[in-house]
């Protein structure tokens, strides 16, 4: 990138940062699934109220958009199956095979296929999302949780649960080619943009690990500490990482706080206080906006990114679990 | 929304094929070698099919550790309980013991290390330290015993000295962690202090703090009732009194059985000080099922009946739980029990040590085990620990009755200088163990 390049994407990111600070929010509609309410909260991130609660399949947990924005797939955990909400009709439109249990999935760069945890029965299930089939079924650690994909579509991350593991799965082969063990029992698996680390929260173990992902060796394990909170209470399980790679943001659950990590250093920076048992986490496209689910007390908080501060809670419905925001 | 690249789309497994896998694991006892080696014929096919249906992980550089592990279950001779509800399953613990060890040989899988269960009987009256012996002439380091103290002592000082280490799935009796603990034991069920702080806790959350002790006439009712007075001491718990339970019901099987039990608990109940709970210490089940809905003062009831305290219940389903539930339900066809836990904990306990350190070795594995850096996932929104004290699992502690887990102790506001969690059983200050 030429230096005039880095001055203009500068003035660009500053003028966004300006907007969402001070001008009026954009508007991007934000998805959050009620694990016990059987159901889906809209959510507008302008005005940031309700704008509709959709019922669908039982206890929803993950959730994600289609890349063309048109669809949300949920896993409907106690209904065996990934169910096809269709946005702009507001209904479930289909389902995908997802064998039992699904939990959380994820979606290839490209759109298809989708990767779906199934924590029953130790698989990774592969979806082709056109044709609604399973393309494959890869055999993991116990009770697989965590999915992530990298940037370049080239490799999937399976975490187990039980296992402590983290798989590397080649998405051409469907061969695993690497395990890295990590924290007690690993949750969630995020990229940075740039595709050179692979983040893992633990939730038993309290820490997030980062992962070259070249070397496949954790480089630093990060560890949290808040004064006046138990250390069995800071259980990490969402994480976020800034497009830029600045900060990553990751849900501490029952601390009821959202740590901010600076991504470069690996120091915690901050820790936001939030509602009670903090779990999933979403940006707005812009990043103006962090949308965190707070499963014990049944809203969600809206942390403003530059200035790291929470703003909002919305009440939503009961225990909440994922969220997902459609650029649109 | 495309596929990426056309392939040729293996087909997910069936039914059938899931059966025969799950089975494959079913056989997977010492007891039913034979059987295994009748369906061998077969069994290559199947792992043909299943290598091509499932993308297997590549195996790590280096030779496959074998881990063996044993069950060594003392069999004793059991009071009939008043519920056939509560009538031990044959496989008790083993189950538990046998579903863990699936979970560290898929682990295994990826960390060349495989892990082998063998399941030691040993009848009523038998021969518990010829067992042991044999057992570990033939190469097993990590043993689960599931027997009585006196039988748990005897084999602690059978195996002394030896790369040995013994798991107490099954025995609560205090003095194990306390004048009688022992350096090649460490304990994943807990004892009656544990179960009985854990209790108490939630009584005095609850302000139900006024407890009439209604006790049986067995030894194993007073060491619990020694712990609840213990528990009553230090979470605030008042004893207005305590009445022994003397006659035997034994009616159970007869027909007016129900009307002799509707008219006895309410008198034996009658005429209590002001009291808030019922708490019960018949551990054998004598009488104890019988008091809830029978007390002369409408109260609840706790302690062996009703509310109890306890390592797992089978209706619990938080941090995870619910996919220990049902994987444990599948494979053994029953419900998942305390013991089956305290079984699973252990064996898990060896997968997680033997992970961590890249060994199966003895001398490492043990030492990883009582260190600070050891840590199990096990369903309870901690991670579970060794106390270096007196090996007794750390561990918080359901609160339950018949239907589903009421609460989770520790409770708030007990607060502890390190750990909430060491609120419940015995703390490092009062701990009288001197390993040996």
């Amino acid at each position: 990138m030429s230096n005039n390049a880095i001055r203009l994407a500068a003035a660009i990111a500053a003028t966004i940062g300006l907007a969402a600070t001070a001008g009026p929010a954009a508007s991007y509609t934000v998805y959050v699934s009620n694990e016990k309410g059987n159901s889906i909260t809209v959510l507008d991130s302008a005005t940031l109220e309700v704008k509709e609660t959709i019922p669908v399949g039982q206890r929803p947990r993950g959730i994600i958009l289609t890349k063309d924005g048109k669809y949300l797939l949920i896993c409907a955990s106690d209904d065996d199956t990934v169910q096809i909400l269709d946005v702009a009709k507001r209904e479930v439109v289909g389902d995908l095979p997802s064998g039992p249990d699904p939990e959380l999935l994820n979606i290839h760069p490209s759109g298809s296929p989708v990767y779906v945890s199934n924590e029953d029965d130790n698989l990774l299930t592969v979806i082709d999302l056109a044709e609604k089939k399973v393309v494959a079924e890869v055999q993991v650690g116990v009770e697989p949780e965590g999915v992530g994909v990298s940037p370049d579509g080239k490799i999937v991350i399976s975490t187990s649960e039980t296992t402590n593991m983290a798989h590397f799965i080649d998405t051409a082969t469907y061969e695993i080619t690497d395990n890295v063990l990590v924290g007690q029992r690993p949750r969630f698996a995020e990229f940075t943009a740039d595709g050179s680390q692979l983040w893992v929260t633990s939730e038993v173990a309290g820490t997030a690990s980062v992962i070259d992902v070249k070397t496949r060796k954790i480089i630093k394990t990060i560890g949290f500490a808040i004064p006046g909170v138990q250390q069995e209470q800071i259980q990490p399980v969402g994480v976020r990482i800034t497009k830029d790679g600045t900060k990553a943001f990751v849900a501490l659950g029952p601390a009821n706080r959202v740590a901010v990590v600076n991504a470069k250093t690996f120091e915690v920076e901050k820790y936001l206080l939030v509602g009670q048992r903090v779990w999933q986490l979403a940006f707005t496209p812009d990043e103006a906006l962090l949308f965190v689910t707070n499963g014990n007390s049944n809203d969600v908080s809206v942390i403003d990114v530059p200035s790291l501060t929470v703003v909002k809670s919305i009440a939503v419905g009961s225990s909440p679990w994922g969220v997902a925001i459609s650029p649109h | 929304m495309q596929p990426r690249q056309s392939r040729q789309p293996p087909e997910p497994r069936s039914p059938l094929l899931r059966w025969a896998h799950e089975s494959q694991w079913r056989l997977f006892r010492p007891v039913a070698w034979t059987l295994l080696l009748l369906l061998s014929a077969p069994l290559p096919a199947l792992a043909e099919e299943q290598h091509e249906e499932q993308a297997e992980p590549p195996a790590q550089a280096g030779e496959l550790t074998n881990i063996p592990m044993a069950y060594l279950k003392q069999e004793v001779k059991r009071v009939i309980p008043l519920s056939r509800l509560n009538v031990e399953p044959e496989d008790l613990g083993v189950a538990g013991a046998e579903i863990a060890l699936k979970d560290n040989n898929t682990t295994g899988h990826f960390t060349k290390q495989q892990f082998t269960l063998d399941v030691e009987r040993v009848p009523v009256g038998g021969d518990a330290v010829a067992a042991v012996e044999k057992l570990v002439a033939s190469g097993h380091h990590f043993i689960l015993v599931d027997a009585p103290a006196e039988t748990l002592l005897h084999l602690s000082d059978a195996v002394k000295g030896k790369d040995v280490l013994l798991f107490n799935v099954r025995a609560e009796d205090v003095n194990l962690r306390q004048e009688d603990c022992r350096a090649n034991v460490l304990h994943t069920a807990p004892d009656l202090d544990m179960l009985a702080d854990a209790l108490a806790q939630y009584l005095v959350w609850k302000k139900w703090s006024r407890w009439l002790v209604v006790k049986g006439v067995f030894p194993a009712d007073l060491a619990y009732l020694d712990a609840l007075h213990r528990a009553a001491k230090r979470f605030g718990g008042t004893i207005v009194e305590e009445r022994e339970y003397k006659e035997t019901p034994g009616a159970r099987r007869s027909d007016s059985g129900q009307q002799q039990i509707q008219l006895q608990m309410p008198i034996f109940t009658q005429g209590a000080p002001n009291y808030d709970v019922v708490v019960v210490a018949d551990e054998t089940e004598v009488f104890g099922p019988y008091l809830p809905y029978r007390t002369w003062d409408p109260r609840p009831v706790a302690g062996t009946a009703g509310l109890r305290a306890m390592s797992w219940h089978p209706a619990h389903e938080q941090w995870g739980a619910t996919q220990m539930q049902n994987r444990f339900q599948r494979f053994a066809n029953r419900f998942m029990l305390p013991l089956d836990y305290q079984a699973w904990v252990a064996v898990r306990a060896v997968g997680e040590a033997t992970s961590r350190v890249g060994s199966g070795e003895f001398g490492p594995v043990n030492t990883f085990l009582r260190s600070d850096d050891f840590g199990l996932a096990a369903f309870k929104g901690q991670k579970v620990t060794f106390r270096k004290w007196d090996g007794q699992l750390r561990q918080p502690i359901i609160v339950g009755g018949p239907d589903l887990p009421v609460s989770i102790s520790p409770q708030e506001g007990f607060l502890h200088e390190h750990a909430e969690v060491d609120t419940l059983g015995i703390d490092e200050p009062e701990s009288k163990c001197k390993f040996q």
